[in-house]
């Protein structure tokens, strides 16, 4: 059973706000969950490598394009999207003090 | 309606039998009055359809530039961005995001006269559509049942006629199972066989889209339509499309003893056995295969899809696009942007990833799954140095009710057995109908070596 701190610590890294209930509920259902996952212990990968990707033999090494500059006329709209913005920029809050 | 095939419409529209304008108003006007019983689509795209279908009928009367799929209305999963059209996922999160450009898949289906986008399982997580942000699509062929999911809108609209063909995504099943439990075809294909830019991403390593059609040669055309390399998804592959069409006597086809044991449904395993007899008796030669560690796949599996979701996700921050709580401090921000805009299911998964990846659990959770995929994949490799094509039901049950599941994920999770494999190791993999169980469809899943899904989907067609 994974510890209501522990679920506020996750809560916290991956910046998600939890009500006092959903800790509970999230502390319940996250245990279940990982218990099942413990099945995973009992196979033996002392000699297996991981595999990230499926087509990873396909790519021996990474795909890269040409570091060049390519016109693309999406930069104003993709602006237009931000909820806080001057001019071009789109405002963060400030994080120094 | 129910009648239309792709080839039909095509031949329709030349023939001047209709018009792609009156065929996009004879669907628009079946979803508005259908529609509301389903619940199939999110939004419906009626301008641009009308537009598009301006367009094809201008092409078919100049004949030029025509495809067989110029004014073919299509339904889009609400995950797949049409520039200019919302795009939700299903989320809060992004209700009012407007698509600034197009997935490249859209680009292809030019021609194409789309209808609407479709409902899903918030962010593609989930085997209902039950965890969908705003409601829950019904089975059209029992309303009280779910579509499956997460693609369970689009597999519900062409279900129900509302559309000819549509797309999904497939990141563990999300295409296939609900294609299974409303009795269409669907097709997940080889992992960089389609583009996956534009697709709003949820596990980068495991997604795909690909079609659901009410035949197989209709998901044939999709398919070849959408495939290829493309510069903007680094891990797309360059292949050839192969129209293979196989002697059936020639073939072997594997069963993984794995895959019918305790606790799938009876039906289920009396119609997938039907279906592996007929084949058998059409002349292929049937073999009993081991696929030995199908019972890690749902932990490696979620594992995995939850880390990269964990990571993916993390850009809806509130900053950029999307649901935007405004707070004073920059940490609040995003603590209550994504606390109101993501739904339980999503929370849920963003949390179990950012769990197996934190320090002191990456190795035992999350390189562990990675490992056992190793495992999962050579298990397929082994399995297909023996066999053409492997026969499994697409999933342990028919469509099940709604809530009937929903308050326990472990039960969820679980009933994507059958289906998550084929995104571990990258195969293409197809549900085509084979039979029905108190007049809800049944699914039987090929899973075919990589880039023959023309070849897998040619032998749908025994079915």
């Amino acid at each position: 059973m994974i510890q209501k701190q522990d679920v506020l610590k996750i809560a916290r890294l991956a910046r998600i706000e939890l009500g006092e209930k959903e800790v509970e509920k999230f502390q319940k259902d996250l245990s279940s969950i990982l218990d099942y996952f413990e099945l995973l212990k009992e196979v033996n990968t002392d000699k297996i490598a991981p595999t990230f990707h499926p087509s990873q033999s396909h790519f021996k090494e990474n795909v890269m394009r040409k570091d060049e500059a390519r016109p693309d006329n999406i930069a104003d709209e993709l602006i237009k999207q931000a909820p806080d913005k001057k001019e071009r920029y789109i405002k963060v809050k400030s994080i120094f003090k | 309606m129910k009648e239309l095939t792709i080839n039909k419409i095509h031949k329709g529209l030349l023939s001047k039998k209709f018009s792609a304008v009156e065929l996009a108003k004879e669907y628009l006007k079946r979803i508005k009055k259908q529609d509301k019983k389903i619940s199939s689509f999110v939004t419906i795209t009626e301008d641009l359809a009308l537009k598009q279908a301006k367009q094809a009928d201008k092409l078919i009367s100049g004949k030029k530039e025509l495809s067989v799929l110029t004014g073919v209305p299509i339904a889009v999963k609400d995950n797949i961005l049409i520039k200019g059209e919302k795009c939700t996922c299903s989320s809060k999160i992004l209700q009012n995001y407007k698509a600034p450009y197009s997935a490249t898949v859209i680009e292809k289906l030019k021609g194409t006269v789309i209808l609407g986008k479709t409902n899903l399982d918030e962010f593609a997580m989930g085997g209902s559509t039950e965890n969908s942000g705003f409601f829950t699509t019904k089975n059209p062929h029992d309303l009280d049942r779910v579509p499956g999911g997460s693609s369970g809108g689009s597999a519900a609209a062409v279900a129900a006629d509302l559309a000819p063909v549509a797309l999904g995504s497939d990141t563990g099943g999300s295409i296939r199972q609900p294609a299974s439990f409303c009795g269409v075809v669907g097709l997940k294909p080889t992992y960089g066989a389609v583009s996956r830019y534009g697709l709003i991403a949820f596990a980068s390593s495991l997604d795909q889209i690909g079609p659901i059609t009410k035949n197989v040669e209709d998901a044939q055309i999709l398919f070849n339509a959408i495939a290829g390399k493309d510069e903007k998804d680094s891990t797309s592959i360059d292949f050839k499309i192969q129209n293979l069409k196989s002697q059936i006597q020639n073939l072997r086809i594997g069963v993984p003893k794995e895959y019918f044991i305790e606790g799938i449904d009876k039906d289920v395993k009396k119609v997938v056995e039907g279906a592996i007899k007929k084949i058998e008796k059409l002349g292929a030669k049937i073999e009993q295969i081991s696929l030995a560690h199908t019972k890690y796949a749902i932990p490696t599996y979620y594992l995995i899809a939850t880390s990269e979701a964990s990571a993916n996700l993390a850009r809806f921050d509130g900053i950029k696009y999307g649901l935007s709580k405004a707070e004073n401090r920059l940490i609040d921000v995003y603590l209550k942007t994504k606390s109101q805009g993501f739904g339980k299911e999503v929370k849920r998964r963003i949390m179990l990833g950012t769990y197996a990846l934190s320090a002191g659990y990456y190795d035992a959770f999350y390189l562990k799954a990675q490992k056992v995929r190793t495992l999962i994949k050579q298990d397929f490799d082994k399995a297909f140095s023996k066999v053409d094509f492997i026969f499994t039901p697409t999933a342990p049950t028919p469509a099940f009710k709604i809530g009937e599941k929903i308050n326990d994920p472990l039960a969820m999770y679980l009933s994507d057995i059958f289906t998550v494999s084929a995104n571990l190791v990258g195969l293409p993999a197809v549900s085509v109908p084979v039979g029905f169980s108190g007049g809800l469809p049944i699914g039987l899943q090929i899973f075919g070596k990589p880039f023959q899904e023309n070849k897998t989907l040619e032998l749908c067609k025994s079915f």
